[in-house]
Protein backbone atom coordinates (compact mmCIF):
# COMPACT_ATOMS: atom_id res chain seq x y z
CA UNK A 1 0.00 0.00 0.00
CA UNK A 2 2.79 2.51 0.96
CA UNK A 3 4.30 1.88 -2.97
CA UNK A 4 0.77 2.77 -4.19
CA UNK A 5 0.91 6.01 -2.21
CA UNK A 6 4.51 6.69 -2.90
CA UNK A 7 3.72 6.19 -6.75
CA UNK A 8 0.32 8.71 -6.45
CA UNK A 9 2.23 11.58 -5.17
CA UNK A 10 5.24 11.67 -7.31
CA UNK A 11 3.03 11.10 -9.84
CA UNK A 12 0.43 14.17 -9.09
CA UNK A 13 3.80 16.20 -8.37
CA UNK A 14 5.41 15.78 -11.45
CA UNK A 15 1.77 16.58 -13.18
CA UNK A 16 0.87 19.34 -11.56
CA UNK A 17 4.32 21.10 -11.86
CA UNK A 18 3.90 20.14 -15.62
CA UNK A 19 0.36 21.52 -15.75
CA UNK A 20 1.77 25.05 -14.47
CA UNK A 21 5.15 24.96 -16.86
CA UNK A 22 2.50 24.88 -19.28
CA UNK A 23 0.58 28.31 -18.33
CA UNK A 24 3.75 29.93 -17.25
CA UNK A 25 6.47 29.10 -19.28
CA UNK A 26 7.08 31.98 -21.66
CA UNK A 27 8.36 29.72 -24.73
CA UNK A 28 5.58 27.58 -26.06
CA UNK A 29 7.96 24.84 -27.68
CA UNK A 30 9.30 24.18 -23.70
CA UNK A 31 5.15 25.02 -23.17
CA UNK A 32 4.39 22.34 -25.16
CA UNK A 33 6.85 19.54 -24.21
CA UNK A 34 5.69 19.76 -20.19
CA UNK A 35 2.65 19.21 -22.00
CA UNK A 36 3.66 16.07 -22.92
CA UNK A 37 5.29 15.15 -19.55
CA UNK A 38 2.22 15.90 -17.66
CA UNK A 39 0.20 13.48 -20.04
CA UNK A 40 2.59 11.07 -19.33
CA UNK A 41 2.24 11.89 -15.72
CA UNK A 42 -1.33 10.84 -16.27
CA UNK A 43 -0.57 7.41 -17.97
CA UNK A 44 0.72 6.64 -14.33
CA UNK A 45 -2.30 8.08 -12.68
CA UNK A 46 -4.20 5.66 -14.84
CA UNK A 47 -2.16 2.86 -14.05
CA UNK A 48 -2.13 3.61 -9.62
CA UNK A 49 -6.16 3.74 -10.82
CA UNK A 50 -5.95 0.21 -12.48
CA UNK A 51 -6.58 1.53 -15.45
CA UNK A 52 -4.00 -0.45 -17.39
CA UNK A 53 -5.80 -0.17 -21.00
CA UNK A 54 -6.31 3.01 -20.67
CA UNK A 55 -2.90 4.29 -19.71
CA UNK A 56 -1.60 2.65 -22.78
CA UNK A 57 -4.05 4.62 -24.78
CA UNK A 58 -3.26 7.68 -23.29
CA UNK A 59 0.55 7.56 -24.15
CA UNK A 60 -0.63 6.13 -27.53
CA UNK A 61 -2.90 9.04 -28.65
CA UNK A 62 -2.14 12.17 -25.85
CA UNK A 63 1.90 11.78 -25.90
CA UNK A 64 2.39 10.32 -29.43
CA UNK A 65 -0.16 11.96 -31.58
CA UNK A 66 -1.62 15.17 -29.87
CA UNK A 67 1.20 16.49 -28.86
CA UNK A 68 3.15 15.67 -32.25
CA UNK A 69 0.48 17.63 -33.88
CA UNK A 70 1.04 20.78 -31.24
CA UNK A 71 4.51 20.41 -31.86
CA UNK A 72 3.89 20.48 -35.53
CA UNK A 73 1.18 23.61 -35.42
CA UNK A 74 3.82 25.54 -33.48
CA UNK A 75 6.34 25.01 -35.92
CA UNK A 76 4.05 25.78 -38.75
CA UNK A 77 3.30 29.08 -36.95
CA UNK A 78 6.23 31.20 -36.87
CA UNK A 79 4.71 32.81 -32.92
CA UNK A 80 7.56 31.23 -30.90
CA UNK A 81 9.54 34.51 -31.01
CA UNK A 82 6.58 35.99 -29.09
CA UNK A 83 6.49 33.70 -26.52
CA UNK A 84 3.02 33.29 -24.58
CA UNK A 85 2.30 36.77 -23.00
CA UNK A 86 -1.10 36.92 -21.13
CA UNK A 87 -3.81 38.81 -21.78
CA UNK A 88 -5.54 41.37 -19.92
CA UNK A 89 -7.90 38.80 -18.36
CA UNK A 90 -4.99 37.60 -16.51
CA UNK A 91 -6.08 38.51 -13.01
CA UNK A 92 -10.13 37.64 -13.10
CA UNK A 93 -8.72 34.55 -14.68
CA UNK A 94 -6.71 34.05 -11.77
CA UNK A 95 -9.54 34.69 -9.57
CA UNK A 96 -11.80 32.42 -11.42
CA UNK A 97 -9.47 29.10 -11.67
CA UNK A 98 -8.75 29.98 -7.75
CA UNK A 99 -12.75 30.10 -7.28
CA UNK A 100 -13.65 27.22 -9.22
CA UNK A 101 -10.83 25.07 -7.32
CA UNK A 102 -11.98 26.09 -3.97
CA UNK A 103 -15.75 24.93 -5.40
CA UNK A 104 -14.67 21.69 -6.07
CA UNK A 105 -12.61 21.24 -3.17
CA UNK A 106 -15.30 22.44 -0.67
CA UNK A 107 -17.78 20.02 -2.85
CA UNK A 108 -14.90 16.80 -2.70
CA UNK A 109 -14.58 16.98 0.78
CA UNK A 110 -18.04 17.56 1.77
CA UNK A 111 -19.40 14.78 0.17
CA UNK A 112 -19.93 10.95 1.95
CA UNK A 113 -18.64 9.27 -1.03
CA UNK A 114 -20.06 5.44 -1.06
CA UNK A 115 -16.63 3.87 -2.11
CA UNK A 116 -17.23 0.04 -3.08
CA UNK A 117 -14.23 -2.75 -1.26
CA UNK A 118 -14.80 -5.36 -3.97
CA UNK A 119 -10.93 -4.89 -5.09
CA UNK A 120 -10.82 -3.36 -9.18
CA UNK A 121 -11.10 -6.04 -12.24
CA UNK A 122 -7.46 -6.54 -13.72
CA UNK A 123 -7.26 -6.40 -16.36
CA UNK A 124 -9.55 -4.66 -18.09
CA UNK A 125 -8.87 -4.69 -21.39
CA UNK A 126 -11.22 -7.68 -22.15
CA UNK A 127 -14.30 -6.36 -20.15
CA UNK A 128 -14.08 -2.94 -21.94
CA UNK A 129 -14.08 -4.66 -25.05
CA UNK A 130 -17.09 -6.35 -24.21
CA UNK A 131 -18.71 -3.08 -23.16
CA UNK A 132 -17.42 -1.62 -26.37
CA UNK A 133 -18.75 -3.74 -28.46
CA UNK A 134 -20.76 -6.72 -27.26
CA UNK A 135 -24.79 -7.12 -26.44
CA UNK A 136 -25.81 -4.41 -24.89
CA UNK A 137 -23.27 -2.31 -24.37
CA UNK A 138 -21.84 0.75 -26.34
CA UNK A 139 -21.68 0.22 -29.91
CA UNK A 140 -23.94 2.91 -31.36
CA UNK A 141 -21.55 5.48 -29.83
CA UNK A 142 -18.71 3.81 -31.21
CA UNK A 143 -20.65 3.87 -34.24
CA UNK A 144 -20.59 7.78 -34.02
CA UNK A 145 -17.59 8.19 -32.76
CA UNK A 146 -16.27 6.49 -35.91
CA UNK A 147 -18.26 8.95 -38.12
CA UNK A 148 -16.99 11.77 -35.44
CA UNK A 149 -13.20 11.17 -36.51
CA UNK A 150 -14.07 11.05 -40.22
CA UNK A 151 -16.16 14.24 -40.23
CA UNK A 152 -12.53 15.70 -38.25
CA UNK A 153 -10.37 14.66 -40.94
CA UNK A 154 -12.33 15.50 -43.97
CA UNK A 155 -12.53 19.16 -41.85
CA UNK A 156 -8.99 19.52 -41.30
CA UNK A 157 -7.91 18.25 -44.52
CA UNK A 158 -10.43 21.18 -46.03
CA UNK A 159 -9.46 23.47 -43.94
CA UNK A 160 -5.63 23.54 -44.56
CA UNK A 161 -5.97 22.81 -48.55
CA UNK A 162 -4.61 25.21 -50.72
CA UNK A 163 -7.06 27.21 -51.92
CA UNK B 1 -3.03 8.20 5.35
CA UNK B 2 -3.97 6.03 2.32
CA UNK B 3 -4.52 7.83 -0.88
CA UNK B 4 -8.10 7.32 -1.98
CA UNK B 5 -10.86 8.66 -4.36
CA UNK B 6 -10.64 12.55 -2.85
CA UNK B 7 -7.11 12.56 -3.54
CA UNK B 8 -7.67 11.70 -7.30
CA UNK B 9 -10.78 14.19 -7.72
CA UNK B 10 -8.60 16.81 -5.94
CA UNK B 11 -5.84 16.26 -8.28
CA UNK B 12 -8.40 16.63 -11.02
CA UNK B 13 -9.64 19.61 -10.01
CA UNK B 14 -6.19 21.65 -9.66
CA UNK B 15 -5.55 20.23 -12.97
CA UNK B 16 -8.71 21.51 -14.10
CA UNK B 17 -8.03 25.01 -12.43
CA UNK B 18 -4.69 25.16 -14.21
CA UNK B 19 -6.36 24.71 -17.63
CA UNK B 20 -8.98 27.08 -17.20
CA UNK B 21 -6.40 29.49 -15.84
CA UNK B 22 -4.47 29.01 -18.92
CA UNK B 23 -7.38 28.97 -21.20
CA UNK B 24 -8.93 32.25 -19.85
CA UNK B 25 -5.61 34.41 -19.80
CA UNK B 26 -3.48 33.14 -22.63
CA UNK B 27 -2.81 35.12 -26.17
CA UNK B 28 -1.27 32.18 -27.81
CA UNK B 29 -4.06 30.32 -29.53
CA UNK B 30 -1.86 27.10 -29.44
CA UNK B 31 -1.78 27.68 -25.72
CA UNK B 32 -5.21 27.97 -25.06
CA UNK B 33 -5.80 24.58 -27.11
CA UNK B 34 -3.12 22.82 -24.64
CA UNK B 35 -4.86 24.31 -21.80
CA UNK B 36 -8.42 22.61 -22.81
CA UNK B 37 -6.22 19.22 -23.46
CA UNK B 38 -4.92 19.67 -19.96
CA UNK B 39 -8.78 20.10 -18.81
CA UNK B 40 -9.85 17.15 -21.17
CA UNK B 41 -7.47 15.33 -18.89
CA UNK B 42 -8.34 16.38 -15.43
CA UNK B 43 -11.95 15.25 -16.58
CA UNK B 44 -10.58 11.94 -17.55
CA UNK B 45 -8.91 11.44 -14.06
CA UNK B 46 -12.10 12.09 -12.44
CA UNK B 47 -14.13 9.75 -14.84
CA UNK B 48 -11.73 6.70 -14.04
CA UNK B 49 -11.27 7.50 -10.63
CA UNK B 50 -15.18 7.57 -9.93
CA UNK B 51 -15.02 4.18 -12.09
CA UNK B 52 -12.11 2.41 -9.84
CA UNK B 53 -13.78 3.85 -6.93
CA UNK B 54 -17.79 3.55 -6.77
CA UNK B 55 -18.44 1.04 -9.12
CA UNK B 56 -15.05 -1.20 -9.44
CA UNK B 57 -16.71 -3.99 -11.62
CA UNK B 58 -18.31 -2.27 -14.06
CA UNK B 59 -15.88 0.38 -15.72
CA UNK B 60 -18.56 2.78 -17.25
CA UNK B 61 -16.36 5.32 -16.07
CA UNK B 62 -13.10 4.29 -18.53
CA UNK B 63 -15.71 4.30 -21.35
CA UNK B 64 -16.52 7.98 -20.96
CA UNK B 65 -13.07 8.39 -20.56
CA UNK B 66 -12.11 6.59 -24.23
CA UNK B 67 -14.63 8.72 -25.60
CA UNK B 68 -13.30 11.82 -24.26
CA UNK B 69 -10.29 10.97 -26.02
CA UNK B 70 -11.98 10.66 -28.96
CA UNK B 71 -13.51 13.71 -29.12
CA UNK B 72 -10.67 15.50 -27.58
CA UNK B 73 -8.56 13.96 -30.74
CA UNK B 74 -11.69 15.39 -33.28
CA UNK B 75 -10.87 18.83 -31.17
CA UNK B 76 -7.29 18.90 -31.58
CA UNK B 77 -6.85 18.17 -35.03
CA UNK B 78 -9.65 21.06 -36.27
CA UNK B 79 -8.77 23.17 -33.97
CA UNK B 80 -5.09 23.11 -35.10
CA UNK B 81 -6.21 23.10 -38.68
CA UNK B 82 -8.00 26.15 -38.05
CA UNK B 83 -5.57 27.85 -35.87
CA UNK B 84 -3.09 26.87 -39.04
CA UNK B 85 -5.46 28.64 -41.50
CA UNK B 86 -6.33 31.53 -39.58
CA UNK B 87 -2.06 31.96 -39.57
CA UNK B 88 -2.02 31.93 -43.27
CA UNK B 89 -4.60 34.76 -43.45
CA UNK B 90 -3.44 36.88 -40.67
CA UNK B 91 0.13 36.12 -40.08
CA UNK B 92 -0.73 36.03 -36.07
CA UNK B 93 -2.71 33.26 -34.02
CA UNK B 94 -2.65 36.42 -31.07
CA UNK B 95 -6.47 35.62 -30.29
CA UNK B 96 -6.89 39.31 -29.02
CA UNK B 97 -6.04 39.91 -32.51
CA UNK B 98 -8.78 37.81 -33.94
CA UNK B 99 -12.15 39.70 -33.82
CA UNK B 100 -13.67 39.17 -36.73
CA UNK B 101 -16.42 37.20 -35.40
CA UNK B 102 -16.38 39.56 -31.97
CA UNK B 103 -19.32 41.51 -30.60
Amino acid sequence: MTGFNIAFWVLAVIGVIAALAVVLLRDVFRAALSLVLCFLAVAGIYITLSADFLAAVQVLIYVGAISILIILAIMLTREVQRGSPANRLQIPAFIVAILLFGGIAFAVLNTPWQVASTPPLEPTTPALAGLLFGEGGFILPVEIAAVLLLAAILGAIALVREK
Amino acid sequence: MTVGLEHYLILAGVLFSIGLYGALAKRNAIVILMSIELMLNAVNIAMVAFSRYIVPLLLTGQVFAIFIMVVAAAEAAVGLAIIISIYRYRETIDATKINLMKW
